[in-house]
């Protein structure tokens, strides 16, 4: 695997030797030297389109403790009607040595073009409304983690999956991974197709908690209702906000997921998010291993 | 003026025949003509065909010259074949004036390699606000009998009526980019599976059904001529199938892209596959191709639409939608239909001409018609290297692929544009 573009470049066996590494890796961020020189003379550049503090930061961390050379670049706001284009930033990328690139981009599709015109490796930190696959890995690492295994898992994913590329790749790595997902929205907020995924879908969350091992919350945008996604943020809490009382009709077991920023009091309720079911701190951990595997399976093995 | 003897060629796919060009028309037809004076073309295998008609060109001059002018254009079409094209009026400035049509109307005179007929706008700068001068653009030298506002609809209920009644007064057609703009909001490839997949905002076949069948409402109701642009759903097929049943005037056209490709090949990003309406399923391929056939759809028009490498070297959502058509239209539809060449020639050019008024063109080789035909090599197999193509622009979908036929000489009244597969000037 040269890349990281979707979920979708994952086999079971690739995926769960990323989880499996991760695992390991993890081990290193215990230590009071939080460092391997695996990747000592190697240059990782973060390309970041789009804000996303949280992201960057752990990917940043992820390859420092590999002992990279870490390069970010930060293209405020949309560049790409005047200045320079993503070719030409591959271009210099290229020439400046670029072992790997971590791209966050608004345009779907953006780390597809990206990998096309460079030998480094790409990988997709979030490309439009498409995919984020290491968010993906790290849910499924938190997971396995939590409740000891991913194959027989029943997933709830419950929100505005029209536009989340968390969605996206984590219908598809469960997928691979035997979990069993069912996508949970308003159906202006799933997309016409999604009967093609290998999910089932459902309008309605109350009947399906109950059979839900894990429940992932998706963040909505307050904008959606403008544009009528929705009538408001108040009858959408109601419908598919996940509070106390909807806890409660989950199995003992269940946890409970968010990929953050929340809007608390929205499609979470504030004590829902703090409850010992709540796997929200633990994710952002989990996803500088994960990156950190990623990162050191395709690069470690390169000269 | 030289007169050419054309040997031995089948005439839209009739029996072997000679041809002689003179003084800008057939002068003869039939077996073993006598050379005389003529200059010898020995067409041996090679079908003559009435020299094609786009009703669906951007030329992009004036204002983007840097993607195709007038001149290359012009050699694109020669080059596939065509004798006229119809050159849309999304120009910089548009062409929504006298002045601005019959500036085209010149560049094509002086290029001189195909009859360049503009097309107006329907609104001033296609805003879709009020009405251009269509009378004024109707008397100009450039004679505009076409008007449409491509690249956008005519979303306003009334004002679309508006000009479809008021063409009816210079047998005008009003030629509408069906695309209902609400629905479409961002939208950048078919809405479907493939969408989803891809997280691309879906451009749904209703938005564009949706405004055929408003359309052909108004039309009915005002008895007016309607044209719809660009066909690309199996529901439109059907919409327009109804409409002509109940005698309501309108045609339509389908593009070669839309008759071949299907929205999977957006799969790997590349905006060359980007295109205004967008790449649909295979259903829709197939009631499109059955359009085709059976009459519903009545021209197959290119909407060549060049664009630089800077506007589609990017990330699809900023890329242009548009693909070159001019020098593969021939052969995708060959491979699409084959040699029925009575339906090449049908909606390749006699409708084509018919619909836009281009009394010149659309005309079987026949004693007294002029001489505006193409010599087609069916035997030939073209493999489309983007870098060879006479536009100014590169985008075709087709690189590398192997596409059936080969123009070899087009005829301009009697003159050669193209010979031996090779532009003349
Ligand atoms: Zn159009």
């Amino acid at each position: 695997m040269q890349h990281l573009l979707s979920a979708d470049d994952l086999s079971a066996a690739t995926a769960t030797e990323v989880l499996d590494t991760a695992g390991e890796l993890a081990n290193v961020t215990g230590r009071e030297v939080k460092k391997l020189p695996t990747l000592r003379g190697r240059t990782v550049v973060n390309l970041f389109y789009e804000d996303s503090t949280r992201t960057r930061i752990s990917f940043e961390a992820a390859a420092k403790r590999l002992s990279a050379d870490v390069i970010t670049f930060s293209v405020k706001g949309s560049s790409v009607a005047k200045g320079e284009s993503l070719k030409d930033t591959a271009l210099t990328l290229q020439a400046m040595g670029a072992d790997a690139v971590v791209v966050r981009h608004g345009a779907s599709g953006a780390p597809h073009r990206l990998a096309g015109w460079l030998d480094g490796s790409v990988i997709n930190a979030g490309d439009g409304t498409h995919e984020h696959p290491t968010q993906a890995l790290l849910d499924a690492y938190t997971m396995r983690a939590r409740l000891g295994r991913l194959a027989g898992l029943k997933v709830a994913i419950v929100g505005d999956v029209l536009h989340s590329r968390v969605a996206r790749s984590n219908v598809r790595l469960l997928h691979t991974l035997g979990a069993d997902v069912t996508l949970v929205a308003p159906p202006t907020l799933l997309p016409v197709g999604v009967s093609a995924w290998p999910a089932t879908t459902s309008y309605d969350l109350d009947a399906v908690l109950p059979d839900s091992d894990v429940v992932m919350m998706l963040r909505v945008q307050r904008e959606r209702m403008g544009d009528s996604y929705f009538p408001s943020v108040r009858e959408y809490a109601r419908r598919y906000g996940l509070d106390a009382p909807r806890v409660r009709r989950l199995p003992e077991h269940a946890i409970v997921m968010h990929p953050g920023p929340m809007n608390r009091g929205m499609e979470i309720a504030p004590e829902v998010a703090d409850s010992p079911r709540s796997t929200i701190t633990e994710q952002v951990a989990n996803g500088v291993s994960v990156r950190m595997a990623v990162l050191y399976l395709l690069l470690g093995g390169k000269g | 003026m030289t007169s050419f003897l054309i040997k031995g060629v089948s005439v839209v796919g009739g029996p072997a025949t000679d041809l002689r060009l003179r003084d800008g028309t057939v002068a003869e037809v039939g077996p073993d003509l006598p050379t005389t004076d003529a200059e010898v073309i020995d067409a041996a295998g090679l079908v003559a065909l009435p020299g094609l008609v786009d009703m669906h060109t951007h030329l992009r001059e004036p204002g983007r010259e840097d993607a195709e002018t007038v001149a290359t254009g012009s050699r694109a079409a020669a080059l596939g074949g065509y004798t006229a094209v119809c050159a849309m009026a999304n120009t910089d400035p548009v062409a929504d004036t006298a002045g601005v049509v019959e500036q085209v109307w010149r560049l094509g005179r002086r290029a001189g390699l195909v009859d360049v007929q503009p097309v107006g706008a329907v609104t001033v700068g296609l805003r879709g606000e009020r009405l251009s001068e269509l009378g004024a653009m109707a008397e100009s030298a450039a004679a505009v009998r076409i008007f449409s506002d491509d690249g956008h609809c005519v979303a306003d209920p009334r004002l679309m009526r508006r000009a479809l009644e008021y063409v009816k007064a210079f047998d005008g057609v009003i030629a509408q980019h069906a695309e209902e703009p609400r629905l479409t909001e961002g939208a950048q490839m078919h809405e479907g599976e493939v969408s989803a997949r891809l997280g691309l905002t879906g451009w749904p076949a209703v938005a564009e059904e949706a405004i055929i069948a408003r359309d052909a409402l108004l039309a009915e109701h005002v008895g007016a001529r309607l044209h719809i642009c660009h066909v690309s759903t199996a529901g439109s097929v059907e919409l327009i199938r109804a409409a002509k049943a109940r005698g309501v005037r309108v045609s339509a056209e389908v593009t070669p892209h839309h008759l071949l490709l299907t929205d999977d090949r957006v799969g790997g990003y590349d905006p060359v596959f980007k295109v205004n309406p967008p790449l649909r399923t295979e259903r829709d391929v197939a009631a499109l191709r059955e359009a085709v056939r059976d009459g519903v759809i009545d021209v197959i028009a290119t909407d060549h639409a060049p664009h630089t490498v800077e506007d589609k070297e990017c990330e699809w959502a900023y890329a242009r939608p548009g693909m070159l058509g001019l020098q593969t239209a021939l052969s995708v539809a060959l491979s699409v239909f084959g040699p029925d060449w009575r339906l090449l020639a049908d909606r390749l050019s006699c409708q084509p001409a018919r619909l836009a008024g281009l009394t010149g063109h659309g005309v079987d080789p026949a004693p007294g018609a002029p001489a505006n035909l193409t010599l087609v090599d069916p035997a030939a197999q073209v493999t489309v290297e983007p870098a060879e193509l006479a536009s100014r622009s590169r985008n075709t979908p087709y690189a590398g692929l192997q596409l059936p036929g080969r123009v070899v000489a087009t005829f301009l009244r009697g003159e050669p544009t193209v010979l031996d597969g090779k532009a003349v000037k």
